[in-house]
């Protein structure tokens, strides 16, 4: 009681840190800028040709030309990204605690897992492709299978790293298994299984695009190609700029997430992320 | 000793202790840690666990608790056969062990939760605890904006919130400068003379075994064995005075003897 207005301080705010966060992403932004204004500068002075590498505004201006166009490709990449995007979440982590809580799934099914990685998943496209048809499905399983495994890793490298000390502590109390994992486990992995969800949402687009570049009708990807094979160059990038924005929405929505269910102490560790490959 | 087996039964569990011994595998590498320790320990008594670095006092405490199993022998609390972790107790470990996303409140009221006791009750009888050793007004920071002593001091509420009737505590105030120390001795002196539930001390502080103690139980190096066992006959609770009491200059003396003797001073 006598301690009582010596107290310690009232917690940060979630949304006094988040602007916080944002004010770091200040000189960033203002770094960005100044490239732009350079590109702009060097491709008009030295008289660099639109099809070699088409200036900022150039560029824009293809954007605004093909907007529609570009729109209606545009959904249907985000919608396969975001498929299979969700599909890594939700086969990720329930995958990575099995593997935390099974001795067999971690001796065996673990160890080919990481082995199987060493396949480089774009190759599996056209292989898919064969499987799946031309539609949705195939983009939306490659987008999977390139995005799934860093938030397995992940999840199984969190999990691992709750001290034994905490798990005794629990058991000294009388807890199930069940509450030593809700209580102690998922906290503890929690700050990972979000660096893998980062790492899947950028991994997820990639895997969109290379799907419709084997076989589509229609998204970003074909798009490409098409202009591609039209020389329209300041489209092409257009189109990477669009592709950039997706994935940079999808990470941002993933921070947003993370900013809003962790608790102060678990957003200010830094998770080392697990590697993955494409 | 007539004195000890004449107070009133408190709430606590009596631990018998009989040759058990523990060895460690790891790797291949065998650590015996103990070997045939033996030791009693009655019902609401107040026992230190004093011994060098190594000897395997925490070992001891962690079988006590059920959260290891012997190599050999056996452990019983209240004559049950201890097969499982021992869920009536609290335990202070070497280090603080709070969760770190969690609030110092709802660390302490933690226990509660797990044994879905009365959330309300439980959080009033934390604040209490919390205010009684100086943390009143920190319940809703997080274990990082305290220091090591205040998060050991939280610590210690912790393992008393569910009123135990066994308190194990291992170097509990290690990390606590010698006023805190100081202060939070007397507190738990007092709030066990208060309940007299069973206390497991472990220390390697003399002056502060003797200080506390009913029994000051002496381990060897490692392998561990139980070297002798000293009772303080001092009344309790212990008052600040006895560190002037020549009684308690005489245990305190003899201890550090026998440890010169074992070759650890
Ligand atoms: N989990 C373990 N695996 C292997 N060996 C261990 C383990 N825990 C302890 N030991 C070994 O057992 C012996 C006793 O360890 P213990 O932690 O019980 O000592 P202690 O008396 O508590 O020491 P301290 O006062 O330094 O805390 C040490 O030699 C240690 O190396
Ligand atoms: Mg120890």
């Amino acid at each position: 009681m006598a301690g009582a207005d010596d107290g310690g301080r009232e917690p940060r705010s979630r949304l006094k840190s988040l602007i916080i966060q944002l004010r770091h992403a200040l000189p960033v932004a203002g770094a960005f800028i100044a490239l732009l204004v350079i590109w702009q500068a060097v491709t008009r002075l030295a008289g660099i040709p639109d099809y070699v590498l088409p200036s900022p505004t150039q560029i824009a201006g293809a954007i605004s030309d093909e907007w529609r166009q570009l729109l209606v490709n545009a959904a249907v990449t985000f919608a396969e990204a975001t498929a299979g995007f969700v599909l890594s979440i939700v086969v990720g982590i329930p995958l990575g605690v099995a593997i935390v809580y099974s001795r067999w799934l971690d001796r065996v099914l673990y160890p080919l897992l990481v082995a199987s990685q060493s396949i480089p998943k774009v190759a599996l496209a056209p292989i898919f492709v064969v499987w799946f048809g031309f539609g949705l499905l195939p983009k939306v399983l490659i987008a999977f299978s390139i995005a799934f495994f860093a938030i397995v890793v992940n999840t199984v490298v969190g999990m691992k790293r709750a001290p034994v000390e905490m798990i005794h502590l629990m058991r000294s109390f009388g807890a199930t298994r069940m509450q030593i994992f809700l209580r102690v486990r998922l906290p503890v992995a929690a700050p990972y299984i979000f660096a893998g969800i980062k790492i899947s949402a950028t991994f997820a687009v990639v895997g969109a695009i290379v799907g419709e570049f084997i076989a589509a009708s229609s998204g970003l990807g074909y798009l490409q190609l098409i202009a591609n094979n039209n020389f329209q160059i300041p489209l092409l990038f257009g189109i990477l700029v669009l592709l950039s924005v997706m994935g940079g929405v999808l990470y941002g929505l993933v921070v947003l997430l993370e900013w809003m269910v962790l608790p102060t102490p678990l957003r200010t560790v830094r998770a080392d992320e697990a590697g993955a490959t494409l | 000793m007539t004195e000890a087996a004449a107070r009133p039964p408190g709430g606590g569990a009596s631990i018998s202790i009989s040759h058990v011994g523990m060895t460690y595998q790891r790797r291949g590498a065998r650590v015996d840690a103990l070997t045939d320790v033996s030791l009693d320990i009655a019902a609401g008594s107040f026992v230190s666990i004093l011994g060098p670095s190594g000897c395997g006092k925490s070992t001891l405490m962690m079988l006590a608790a059920g959260l290891y199993r012997p190599s050999s022998g056996e452990l019983r609390i209240d004559g049950k056969l201890l097969e499982d972790c021992f869920t009536d107790a609290g335990i202070v470990f070497q280090t603080d062990v709070l969760l770190p996303w969690l609030s110092i409140l709802d660390n302490v009221v933690m226990p509660a939760r797990i044994k879905r006791l009365d959330l309300e009750a439980a959080t009033k009888q934390g604040r209490a605890l919390l205010a009684q050793v100086g943390l009143g007004g920190f319940e809703a920071n997080y274990p990082s904006e305290l220091s090591g002593g205040m998060r050991q001091r939280a610590a210690i509420c912790r393992a008393l919130l569910c009123e135990p009737s066994v308190l194990f505590m291992d170097e509990p105030f290690g990390a606590l400068d010698a006023l805190t120390r100081e202060r939070m001795q007397a507190d738990i002196n007092r709030l066990w003379a208060e309940h007299r539930k069973t206390v497991l001390l472990i220390t390697h502080d003399i002056e502060e075994a003797v200080l506390l103690s009913d029994e000051v139980v002496v381990m060897s190096p490692r392998p561990g064995r139980i070297l002798r066992r000293f009772r303080v006959d001092l009344p309790q609770p212990r008052e600040p005075a006895i560190r002037r009491d020549p009684r308690f200059h005489g245990i305190v003396d003899d201890i550090r003897a026998l440890f010169r003797d074992a070759g650890v001073l």
